[in-house]
């Protein structure tokens, strides 16, 4: 048996349960030090906030979690990341099995230039989640239904992804990373592009999703943080200088860095 | 420091406005200067092309009456094959000379001219084009059958105004005699001139008869060698971009092929040509004049070009497309199959044709492979014996062409560079097309 799978019982005693769990995470690119020592325990079920000034990690960590940075080059990351007790830099992980189990959603929405459905279906198809056609058109619509814009997009399926306004292609693309039955999503700013209503839109969207998916938005807006999320992580110069549950974070904050950036002060 | 402005009215130009203003006139000026000088250049070639090489277009035909004697082509009359292919065409050149006289005397022609000097003004390949029907058709022997002779190229040219009584006065070809006599048969409708399907169709001809030279066996030779060069090119170019793109660890080894494939670029024709004589007749064997090898020097000529522009349009794709596919599980090569090809592929196809379009006029390579000459063998013959038989290529065709003296081969170069553009404007419409029907936006 593989060494890094933590027994159930050891699971179960930690409550609520931890989905990830980060242990002194280091990043660098090239000479930069990126990500300097992060732990964290990221619980299921629930939304986690990643706040901080630009530059201060929080995406980085974020593409650690289903290791988009493998795709960069000279970025090197060390330390423990561990997904339901797995580790997922373990030489055995194919990093494409563990991004179909960990979702992400992008800060620009990014539709295939395809249809609304060839988008959705794309993960599925290479995935071989669905037996037949009907099974496909089932799981796309179930997508798009959780995404909150099948009714927009229901009579148009087979109209490009990328002829959709800017809200609505990023709900297509949440509907694409649901498509695959991930455990996780990653969202890096996702509402950064998009025009308030849209935001509202995917916000509640998020809140939904927490009844199905452990997920993860890093985000500028501390507003949204404090909307939608149960966890805040702040980073700040590569350090994950204060995690804890949402509500603490912004009420009363235990590091004074803390503060200074919630009440403005800084970043 | 900064001194507060005084009031200053927008009406008023300032002198540095106004010389701002000039200079940009100027330049404005200058753009349209150079895009007149360019089109004029190429409104100038064109005409030029057009007025020369229309002329290939056009033949001077003379139909003759020819009684096929018995006695001169079967002597036995079994009509058997084999006898029949004894004859020679010096067998079935009197039978010229005759219908000539004939026509002489049957329509009242006052000329001074002996019968061989008279039966000059045919083409030396009206007796061999006799023989083949004959051939084909037996059953002619013993008949009178109607004939369309090529004229000879001198008469041809008379006909086209090339040739005229002050031109030809130190001219041994020709005598003013027999362009009386040529003038005669014009009155009398047997010499005409008509639209030569031959050029388009026919071989290569000998240096005595021009007017029998056709362009077709060249084209088939370019067109063989094009399909080498895509069949090669396109699979190994596009697969050479993907891993250097999309693939390729960042290295020095990878460095150093990137710097190599773009110096490939710049090498001249006539180096890949000479690589070809060396690599592949010389020490692979392979035969020479052939449009395999042809099509395999073109190849590599046409490589960097396709592997840049290919590397290009890949470059072009969005990152975020890349991330994307990742960020749902595709793997590295579904990505790069399922996505960033389809969107490269106007640009891969661009780039391809345009290749292609370079590979099919180039003449240096083709020089030093000896595909470049007197190629004889006639359409069916070529086609069949395919890739391995001695052929040329279009532009080889109009350099063969255009360094050989008679006058009548120069404006069949320049009916042959007609053809050759016609290729080219058409395969790069096909690319402009093809850009347009696979765009997509993002």
């Amino acid at each position: 048996m593989n060494e890094n799978i933590i027994s159930h019982e050891e699971l179960a005693m930690t409550s609520p349960t931890i989905k990830i769990s980060a242990r002194n995470v280091d990043v660098h690119y090239d000479k930069t030090h990126a990500i300097r020592g992060v732990s964290a325990e990221i619980p299921s079920n629930s939304v986690t906030a990643f706040i901080g000034p630009s530059g201060c990690g929080k995406s980085t960590f974020l593409r650690c979690l289903n290791r988009m940075n493998d795709t960069i080059k000279n970025c090197q990351v060390s330390g423990d990341i561990l997904i339901d007790g797995e580790d997922i830099y373990d030489p055995k992980v194919d990093p494409v099995q563990l991004r179909a189990k960990v979702g992400m959603v992008f800060q620009k929405p990014n539709p295939f230039p395809k249809s609304i459905y060839d988008n959705v279906a794309y993960g599925p198809r290479i995935h071989g989640l669905a037996r037949d056609k009907s099974d496909l058109d089932g799981i796309v619509e179930q997508a798009l239904r959780r995404a909150a814009i099948w009714g927009e997009v229901k009579d148009r399926l087979s109209a490009p992804g990328t002829g959709l306004s800017g809200g609505q292609q990023q709900r297509v693309c949440i509907a694409r990373a649901i498509a695959t039955a991930p455990e996780v999503l990653l969202m890096d700013e996702p509402c950064s592009a998009l025009d308030p209503i849209a935001t509202a839109q995917i916000e509640e969207l998020i809140d939904e999703l927490r009844q199905n998916y452990s997920v993860v938005i890093v985000t500028h807006s501390m507003h949204q943080a404090a909307r939608i999320s149960q966890k805040t992580a702040f980073f700040h110069m590569g350090t994950l200088v204060e995690f804890g549950d949402t509500k603490t974070v912004f009420t009363n904050p235990r590091e004074p860095q803390t503060e200074s950036y919630i009440t403005g002060r800084i970043g | 420091m900064i001194e507060p402005n005084p009031h200053k009215s927008l009406f008023v130009a300032s002198a540095q406005t106004k010389r701002r203003a000039t200079a940009e006139k100027r330049f404005h000026m200058l753009g349209l200067t150079a895009i007149f000088i360019a089109l004029s250049m190429l409104a100038i070639l064109m005409t030029t092309i057009v007025a020369k090489g229309s002329g290939a277009f056009q033949q001077s035909f003379i139909t003759l009456d020819v009684a096929l004697l018995e006695a001169k082509l079967d002597k036995k009359g079994t009509r058997n094959p084999d006898n029949l292919k004894k004859v020679t065409t010096f067998g079935y050149a009197p039978l010229i000379k005759a219908a000539l006289e004939q026509v002489v005397v049957a329509r009242g022609i006052e000329t001074d001219l002996t019968s061989k000097d008279m039966a000059a003004i045919v083409s030396k390949s009206a007796a061999a084009q006799m023989r083949d029907r004959v051939l084909n058709d037996p059953r002619l022997i013993g008949t009178t059958t109607e004939f369309k002779f090529l004229a000879n190229s001198w008469i041809d040219g008379y006909l086209k105004g090339r040739v005229t009584r002050e031109t030809i006065a130190k001219n041994k070809n020709i005598s003013t005699a027999q362009l009386d006599f040529a003038d005669r048969l014009i009155e009398l409708g047997i010499i005409e001139k008509s639209f030569n399907i031959q050029f388009i169709l026919g071989a290569d001809a000998s240096d005595q008869r021009p007017e029998d030279a056709g362009i077709g066996v060249a084209i088939i030779g370019s067109f063989a060698m094009m399909c080498v060069v895509l069949l090669l090119a396109l699979p190994i170019g596009v697969a050479a971009s993907i891993y250097l793109e999309e693939f390729a660890p960042e290295n020095r080894l990878t460095d150093f092929i990137e710097v190599n494939v773009a110096n490939l670029a710049a090498v001249p024709s006539i180096v890949f040509g000479i690589l070809g004589l060396a690599f592949f007749i010389n020490m692979m064997h392979l035969p020479q004049s052939a449009p395999l090898v042809g099509g395999l020097v073109l190849t590599l000529m046409t490589l960097p070009t396709i592997i840049i522009s290919t590397r290009a349009a890949l470059k072009a794709v969005p990152p975020s497309i890349r991330s994307a596919a990742l960020g749902v599980g595709a793997s590295k090569m579904q990505t790069t199959i399922h996505h960033v090809l389809p969107l490269a592929a106007p640009g891969i196809l661009t780039g391809t044709i345009l290749g292609l379009a370079q590979a099919l006029g180039e003449t240096a390579p083709l020089l030093l492979i000896g595909m470049i000459g007197y190629v004889a063998t006639n359409m069916p013959e070529t086609v069949s014996q395919g890739l391995l038989s001695p052929n040329s290529a279009m532009p080889a065709q109009i350099y063969e062409w255009a360094k050989r003296a008679d006058p009548a081969f120069y404006e069949r170069a320049w009916g042959g560079i007609i053809i050759l553009l016609i290729f080219l404007v058409t395969m790069n419409l096909i690319a402009v097309r093809l850009r347009r029907r696979f765009e997509r936006r993002w």
